[in-house]
């Protein structure tokens, strides 16, 4: 079983310290990064499979140069090795380019399986996994809570989350799989795994070796970000006391002027 | 002063990747038999006092470092290549090496995210966390001073204090799980042979097996010349009998490295003493009772007797005669384990006051902008510094094998057990009558605070040692 995880590098929400710069465009200087959510999600699923079935697994990448040292974290949960895509002309790149750019260094690999998370904590476009997979014209079995290849490595079935439960999807391999928290707690690095992390290979590519046409015409983003409003601030509660009767009598006069009931 | 190109208790350092700094005279080799001179300090030439001075309450505590590593030079090695003792600072002697950032980091997580949470609790509970034992073991901390042929990281003695004190940062007694495995292991790494460090330390760099030193005894704590309990040989065993006290972990520990008289007829009382490891399940070793402490309430104090208890003679480690070098060689890389753990405690109320105070609210702002709390904060946190960087430097310097290992172990743990002590008081402090109570975190700090002055030799054996080693130093007028 091979696969490869899509890893992206994203400012550590635990940190809070996300800015913007003056083009709207993410400081990447202002935040500690983590590997994104979702897809260490993914990258703990992956393990787990490689470790019940054989295999390996390694991630890969799109971001600055810089992206080096959080694929080193993932890398000491246990991927094998890296594939990065860096490039100055990628600054910026929009969702239908990296979708591109993915698609095509997903394709210098082999792999049975491709997983990246749902959507990211930062960008939150939720559609590069899904567009990779309608690049490449391979089945998407999405918001996975449970991956499940079969022995002998053709099909894969996936849990897929839904308002009642789940679906449970089946597709050929190689796939593409979007992840989600469901699939459970990722590990922490064991310090064998950090100081091995620090010798494995990762491979750096540019837009050059992947082809022409990933890039939009004109080289101008189709798309780009104009202003940025803060949510409004909530407006502050109400607080209903008094004795259980009267608290109840008084969120029923409050929901019925509100023709809420 | 002993020059430890040739002393016969140097770690080994075989060959392999390093972690950290590279030694300045790597030893080549180990226990061959000790020569005269004991080889701990520059003290007085009279073993009894040369006995008072270093030895003390040493089995409640800690950490010693990995038999070998060392290797190849490396960049990080080299700025190590100067003695700091008298000739003047050496600048970037305590700069940490990525590896040792990375390995602390990961450490910080864990302490932070998997052992704080539970420090309240292990401290109501005065239960061993084995929760704690099998996170140490799954993530590779205990790994850490032992040499990657024995499954370990081959870090060094610096590394090894860093996460030492991160632990502790969070939970004291959570800190002392990894520096007593440290701690009991030095002797074997030290003064065992390939094949008794291929028998037993594997078990204990996985983490699979604990193990405890085994040298105070009810009256024999900072004097180790009043041991009594005696090994004697018949055939092939020794047959064990007496009891020591204090012992950390013993009670939960695979094995304890006994201290056990076997030569009483010595001409010199520092050479009566043999160490001998002994596994806990065999027949006549007893845990007779467990100490209710003060503080490091998780941390299982033991009393033990030995009654008829056979070991067989492979199990000493070193010759006859050498178990109290050993014990005083290993105090000289344990002694920063637990000046860590100290640091790591007064790091932890250092962080605690000040979030408090920034919090606390009195005549209308946050006491943190009050200048008596300031002063109080600020003078916490240039002490915690302090003693965190004179501990980093001693660190350095016993790894690179100068001869004052003994007063630069004695000289960190003095200053960080008495700054432990004090920061945390003054944590309290800054807590009011908040602080006194179990509602914080304060109060378990200063009291598990205190045991760093007591254990691994107490504050006035340390004061001793610098003091012997001053001494020895100071031209006769």
């Amino acid at each position: 079983m091979r696969i490869l995880v899509m890893t992206k590098p994203v400012p550590d929400p635990a940190a809070n310290a996300e800015r913007l710069g003056p083009d709207f465009r993410l400081d990447r200087g202002a935040s500690p990064t983590v590997v994104n959510g979702n897809d260490e999600y993914g990258l703990e699923a992956a393990l787990q499979l490689v470790e019940a079935l054989g295999g390996e697994v390694a991630i890969l990448t799109m971001a600055p140069a810089g992206g080096v040292e959080t694929m080193r974290k993932a890398l000491a949960m246990g991927a094998l090795r890296g594939v990065l895509v860096a490039d100055d002309a990628l600054a910026g790149a929009d969702i239908p380019t990296t979708i591109r750019v993915l698609a095509a260094a997903a394709q210098t690999q082999e792999w049975d399986l491709l997983l990246g998370g749902l959507d990211t904590s930062d960008g939150a476009g939720g559609a590069v996994t899904a567009g990779v997979a309608a690049r490449l014209g391979l089945p998407l079995l999405s918001a996975a809570a449970h991956i499940a290849p079969d022995e002998a490595g053709r099909k894969v079935r996936v849990r897929r989350l839904s308002a009642k439960g789940y679906d449970l999807l089946e597709a050929p391999m190689p796939a593409v799989v979007s992840c989600t928290q469901a699939l459970g707690t990722p590990r922490y690095p064991s310090l064998k795994g950090i100081m091995a992390a620090r010798s494995r290979q990762i491979t750096t590519l540019s837009l050059a070796d992947l082809g022409e046409g990933l890039l939009p015409a004109g080289g101008q983003w189709p798309s780009r970000v104009v202003g940025v409003q803060p949510p409004p601030s909530r407006a502050t509660g109400r607080a209903v006391t008094g004795d259980a009767a009267s608290q109840a009598r008084e969120i029923a006069d409050y929901l019925t002027a509100q023709r809420i009931i | 002063m002993a020059d430890t190109r040739h002393d016969p208790l140097s770690f080994v350092r075989p060959a392999g990747p390093v972690i950290g700094i590279k030694p300045l005279a790597p030893s080549d080799a180990l226990a061959t038999p000790l020569d005269d001179a004991p080889s701990a300090a520059p003290l007085s030439s009279n073993p009894v006092s040369a006995m008072a001075l270093s030895a003390n309450m040493v089995e409640m505590s800690l950490p010693g470092r990995p038999a070998d590593r060392n290797g190849p030079n490396t960049t990080a090695a080299r700025c190590y290549d100067a003695r700091v003792t008298q000739s003047g600072p050496i600048l970037g002697s305590t700069r940490l090496t990525e590896e040792q950032v990375l390995l602390r980091e990961a450490v910080r997580v864990l302490a932070d995210e998997r052992v704080a949470p539970r420090a309240a609790e292990i401290d109501r509970d005065g239960a061993f966390p084995e929760d704690l034992r099998r996170l140490l073991a799954e993530q590779d901390v205990f790994a850490i001073p032992f040499a990657e042929r024995h499954g370990g990281l081959g870090a060094d003695l610096l590394t090894l204090v860093l996460a030492i004190e991160q632990l502790s940062r969070a939970c004291a007694t959570t800190g002392l799980i990894l520096a007593v495995q440290a701690l009991g292991a030095t002797p074997i790494q030290m003064a065992g042979t390939p094949e008794q460090q291929d028998r037993w330390l594997p078990g204990l760099a996985s983490g699979e097996k604990l193990i405890a030193f085994g040298l105070t005894e009810p009256d024999a704590g900072s004097d180790p010349s009043g041991i009594r309990t005696r090994a004697v040989r018949d055939g092939d065993d020794y047959v064990i009998d007496g009891g020591k006290r204090f012992i950390s972990h013993a009670s939960v520990a695979d094995y304890v490295v006994v201290f056990a008289v076997t030569n009483p007829g010595a001409e010199k009382p520092s050479r009566r003493l043999s160490a001998i490891l002994v596994e806990t399940d065999r027949p006549g070793f007893a845990v007779t009772r467990v100490e209710h402490k003060m503080g490091l309430r998780g941390s299982p104090t033991a009393e033990l007797a030995f009654d008829g208890l056979r070991v067989p003679v492979a199990n000493r480690l070193g010759e006859e005669g050498q178990g109290f070098a050993i014990a005083m060689k290993t105090f000289e890389r344990s002694r920063p384990g637990i000046a860590a753990q100290a640091v790591g405690i007064a790091q932890g109320a250092v962080e605690a006051a000040a979030a408090y105070a920034n919090q606390r609210r009195q005549f209308g702002h946050p006491i943190a902008e009050l200048q008596m709390v300031q002063a109080l904060l600020a003078d916490m946190d240039a002490a915690t510094e302090a003693a965190r960087q004179l501990l980093y430097t001693a660190c350095a310097e016993i790894e690179a094998g100068g001869g004052e290992a003994a007063r630069w172990a004695a000289i960190a743990k003095l200053v960080a057990g008495d700054t432990a002590m004090r920061v945390t008081t003054d944590a309290v402090q800054v807590f009011g009558g908040y602080g006194y109570t179990e509602d914080f975190p304060v109060e378990r700090m200063m009291r598990d605070a205190k045991i760093t002055q007591l254990y691994e030799g107490t504050q006035q054996i340390q004061r001793l040692i610098v003091a012997r080693s001053l001494a020895a130093r100071a031209p006769a007028l």
